[in-house]
Formats: structure tokens, C-alpha cells, sequence
């Protein structure tokens, strides 16, 4: 139910000590305080979650979907950046 | 029935029967996150009151099971606050109803977990947790719907209003809770009091709600006599293991 009272918020949830924020969804809520418990109640139902983050939804700038192909179609053809031109000696072990 | 049963028996009665109304909600409320929120604090309150019928159970050694008690049981038998059973009303009165008993059921559970008792702690630990959270999501809309439009103003006041004189209830012990008091397995209710009362005071205060004056409390609940709005509930609550005998899924 969007009205100007209920403002619409991003919600990030951290899984695990050492991992990132992860975007899950968004919600309705009238303030931040409400915005995390609503985040709470309606994405960590089931053990999802050690940290949350809620963000006002208008105070991120995203990019135009019509500039996809300045934006990101230039990466595409460098394939060099990806690390998979040098092998990694076994010793190594997981990078 | 022995003092340690009935005790675990009315809690749980309280928890079943609150977080039956609160599950009415499921599909209901003003929006999808609230439904959610009422949905979980019932939910929270379902499963605090399996824990205590089953050990209910346990103790009578009657072969009765947490479901009899639940399903079969007509509302004469039950032993839970007059506050639990009214109706939901509107949002804001069951809001401040969430909102008045939590304030309660956090000390409360903070005190069973020094219960000497090992089974009502360890219910009381898992429980606390659950009653903390409740009390801080109704706390927070009791002051937004209290300090918020005119409507939600009036709404929360006449729900205060209309709630206080059941608030009595939770602080009443009889001759049976005195020995498990005295046993050091029960809390004293009485010595709840000062921390429910600055709690109360204190959100009430911050949602410029008047804090409605000292008078006269109902009571009957804990000795079965209930309102006419339980029979309505169980009804509800008991129809399928009633038109269903021992039905599973």
C-alpha cells in the first residue's frame, strides 16, 4: 500500500559473519525504525539473517536502463579481465 | 490438578488464546508487513503455549496430550486473562492490547527463567526472547498511532481506555500460585508491577496518551469465568477436532 505516509524502503540482509549485505527485497514502512522491524517480520522469517540494512529507496540513484548499452556492453568483449589467462599452482589452494 | 500444572496450564491458555485472536489478522491487516508482524507474534505466542500445555500434560500424567487441551477443552475449563479473549476490535485496540500484555510477559519471563523449576526456565529463556520483540514492535506503533493523525489519536485512547480495567488480571495470584511463590518456582506477579507500570507510563507519555486512572479491575478469567466472547472464539478455534474427532493432516 504505497501512500506518502508509508514510503518505500530496500532491505539488505547479511547471512553470515564475513559475508556481504545482500539485497532481498523491499517493503512499505513509515520510518526507519518501522522499516527494520517490518524487514524483521517479513524477510528473516526462517533464519535468513544476522544484520540488516534498511534504505530509504529514494536516496539511491540507479542507473537508466536505456544506457545499457554504454554502460555495459563494452565489458563485454574484454575477456582479458577475467583471472583465467595464468594457471594457480595447486599450493595455493582455494582463492 | 496440581499447583504447577494449572500455572503452566493458564499461561498457556493466555498465549493460546492471544495469538488465536491475533492470527484473525492473517489477510486482514492495513498492510502486507503488519500481517506479517501479527502473524509472527501469533505464531510466537502458538508456539510458547505448546511448550506449556505439553509440560501441563506431562505433569498431570493423565494421558492427556497438548491438543486435548487445546481443542477439547470448553471455555468453563479455560484460565486465561479476560484481556486475551476480547475481540481483535480495530488496529489500534489490538495493537495496545499486544502492547499492554507484553509489557507484562517480557518481566515476567525475564523472572521464570530464576525459576527453580528447570522446565518453566528453559521455557522462559526461549520465550523472553520472543516477548522482547513483542513488546518493542507495539511499543513503536502505540506511540505512532498515538502521536500520529487525529484519527489514530482517538483510536489508541479509546483503547487504552477500554483495556485498562482488564490489566488487573495479570498481576493476581491465588492460593496456588502463593505456593509456587513461596517455592521459588513461580515469580510474584505483585513484584512485576513497577516495571510494567514505567513501561506503560513511559509509551503512553511518549504517544501524548492520557494514562487512564487507578480504578476498579475485572477478574474471573484465572477461575474459569470467562466473557461471552471465548465460547465465540473456541467455536471457531475448535471446530475441526470437534466435527473431526482426532482429524490429522
Amino acid at each position: 500500500m504505497a501512500t506518502p505516509n508509508t514510503p518505500l524502503w530496500e532491505v539488505f540482509i547479511r547471512s553470515r559473519n564475513g559475508m556481504a549485505h545482500k539485497h532481498v527485497g523491499s517493503l512499505h514502512a513509515t520510518d526507519a525504525t518501522m522499516a527494520l522491524q517490518a524487514a524483521r517480520d517479513v524477510y528473516t522469517r526462517r533464519g535468513e539473517g544476522l544484520s540488516v540494512w534498511v534504505v530509504p529507496s529514494a536516496a539511491i540513484t540507479a542507473s537508466d536502463p536505456a544506457d545499457k548499452g554504454m554502460m555495459f556492453e563494452p565489458a563485454e568483449s574484454k575477456v582479458y579481465r577475467h583471472p583465467t589467462f595464468y594457471e594457480v599452482p595447486d599450493e595455493v589452494g582455494h582463492m | 490438578m496440581t499447583p504447577l500444572a494449572l500455572y503452566a496450564l493458564r499461561r498457556a491458555d493466555d498465549a493460546l488464546i492471544l495469538g488465536h485472536r491475533l492470527s484473525e489478522w492473517c489477510g486482514h491487516a492495513p498492510m502486507l508487513e503488519e500481517d506479517m508482524a501479527l502473524a509472527n507474534i501469533g505464531l510466537d505466542l502458538i508456539g510458547q503455549a505448546r511448550s506449556l500445555y505439553q509440560y501441563a500434560a506431562e505433569i498431570r500424567a493423565d494421558g492427556t496430550d497438548e491438543d486435548q487441551l487445546a481443542y477439547l477443552r470448553d471455555a468453563p475449563a479455560y484460565r486465561n486473562l479476560l484481556l486475551a479473549e476480547l475481540p481483535n476490535g480495530d488496529f489500534a485496540r489490538t495493537i495496545v492490547r499486544v502492547f499492554l500484555y507484553a509489557a507484562f510477559a517480557d518481566p515476567f519471563w525475564q523472572g521464570t527463567m530464576r525459576s527453580s523449576d528447570e522446565r518453566l526456565a528453559a521455557i522462559a529463556a526461549k520465550s523472553e526472547k520472543e516477548s522482547a520483540y513483542h513488546l518493542r514492535h507495539s511499543a513503536e506503533w502505540v506511540i505512532r498511532l498515538g502521536d500520529g493523525t487525529q484519527e489514530s489519536h482517538r483510536r489508541a485512547q479509546e483503547a487504552v481506555d477500554y483495556l485498562w480495567p482488564y490489566t488487573g488480571e495479570m498481576f493476581e495470584a491465588d492460593a496456588s500460585d502463593r505456593e509456587l511463590i513461596e517455592g521459588g518456582i513461580a515469580v510474584d506477579p505483585e513484584s512485576l508491577r513497577p516495571a510494567w507500570a514505567k513501561t506503560v507510563a513511559e509509551v503512553l507519555a511518549d504517544a501524548t496518551l492520557k494514562h487512564p486512572p487507578a480504578g476498579w479491575m475485572q477478574s474471573g478469567g484465572r477461575a474459569g469465568r470467562h466473557s461471552e466472547h471465548l465460547g465465540h472464539l473456541l467455536a471457531e478455534m475448535q471446530f475441526l477436532q470437534r466435527a473431526y474427532p482426532g482429524a490429522t493432516w
